[in-house]
């Protein structure tokens, strides 16, 4: 249609916090709207937001995790003031007051505008979650050098 | 002085914040032809420096801004 390269975006989420990974969706939608081609690395907390939110872990160590970390996009909290849920309960609520969109609204509109999203096999591993325990629509389960090679080729890549 | 101007489709984005109003808008310029007009109201405070952002980028323009009270209203013109 043009002869401009399409921009591209790249953010690596690691952190599994509810306001980190709702600015990392955000940004991600608003610059998938603005016809930038967008890439999202979720490594390690990060792999929190894209859980199914079953039960994940095969030996101790996982099983130990999974029982106090689940994952999920509705259970993550805020990265202060979580109070036990109360915060990510009230933050919630205020959101919706205000008439922003929910983390899995977001989410899925970030997966109908077509950003990319892509997990860190090394997290992975380590925390014992496999690709089953993951959405669907996680196209990939990648390195390091995969994710610096895409950041290398975007105009913006950001650490969340 | 000011010309009232005629729109091919209006949006409503009362109501919603960040990142939507971009993201509905994106999703809407797609339903007018080269050469039409948006027209959409919004209460976000940051639309218009969002909008204007989203233009640049998209290569469209956002032809006029005006605030009625609460309401932010403004018009796109779809360029590309």
């Amino acid at each position: 249609m043009d002869g401009e390269k399409q921009k591209k975006c790249t953010l690596v989420v690691c952190s599994g916090d509810m306001d980190k990974v709702f600015a990392a969706f955000a940004i991600a939608t608003g610059a998938a709207a603005m016809g930038y081609e967008v890439v999202m690395f979720f490594t390690f907390w990060g792999l929190k937001s894209i859980q199914k939110g079953g039960p994940t872990g095969r030996g101790l160590f996982g099983r130990m995790l999974s029982l106090v970390n689940r994952g999920g996009i509705s259970r993550i909290g805020p990265s202060r003031l979580n109070m036990g849920g109360m915060g990510r309960w009230m933050f919630k609520k205020m959101m919706k007051n205000k008439g922003v969109a929910s983390l899995p609204e977001l989410r899925q509109t970030a997966i109908d505008l077509g950003v990319r999203m892509i997990a860190c096999q090394m997290s992975m591993d380590v925390m014992e979650i496999r690709r089953e325990d993951l959405i669907p629509e996680i196209s990939d389960c990648v390195g390091a050098a995969y994710m610096v090679q895409e950041a290398g080729e975007s105009e913006t890549n950001l650490y969340i | 002085m000011t010309e009232e101007l005629t729109s091919d489709l209006k949006l409503d984005l009362k109501g919603l914040m960040c990142p939507l109003p971009v993201v509905k808008m994106a999703q809407a310029i797609k339903k007018v032809e080269i050469g039409q007009v948006i027209e959409a109201e919004a209460t976000d405070l940051g639309v218009l420096a969002d909008i204007l952002a989203w233009s640049k980028s998209t290569g469209n323009e956002m032809v006029k801004t005006a605030k009625e009270g609460k309401v932010i209203r403004f018009w796109v013109k779809r360029l590309k």
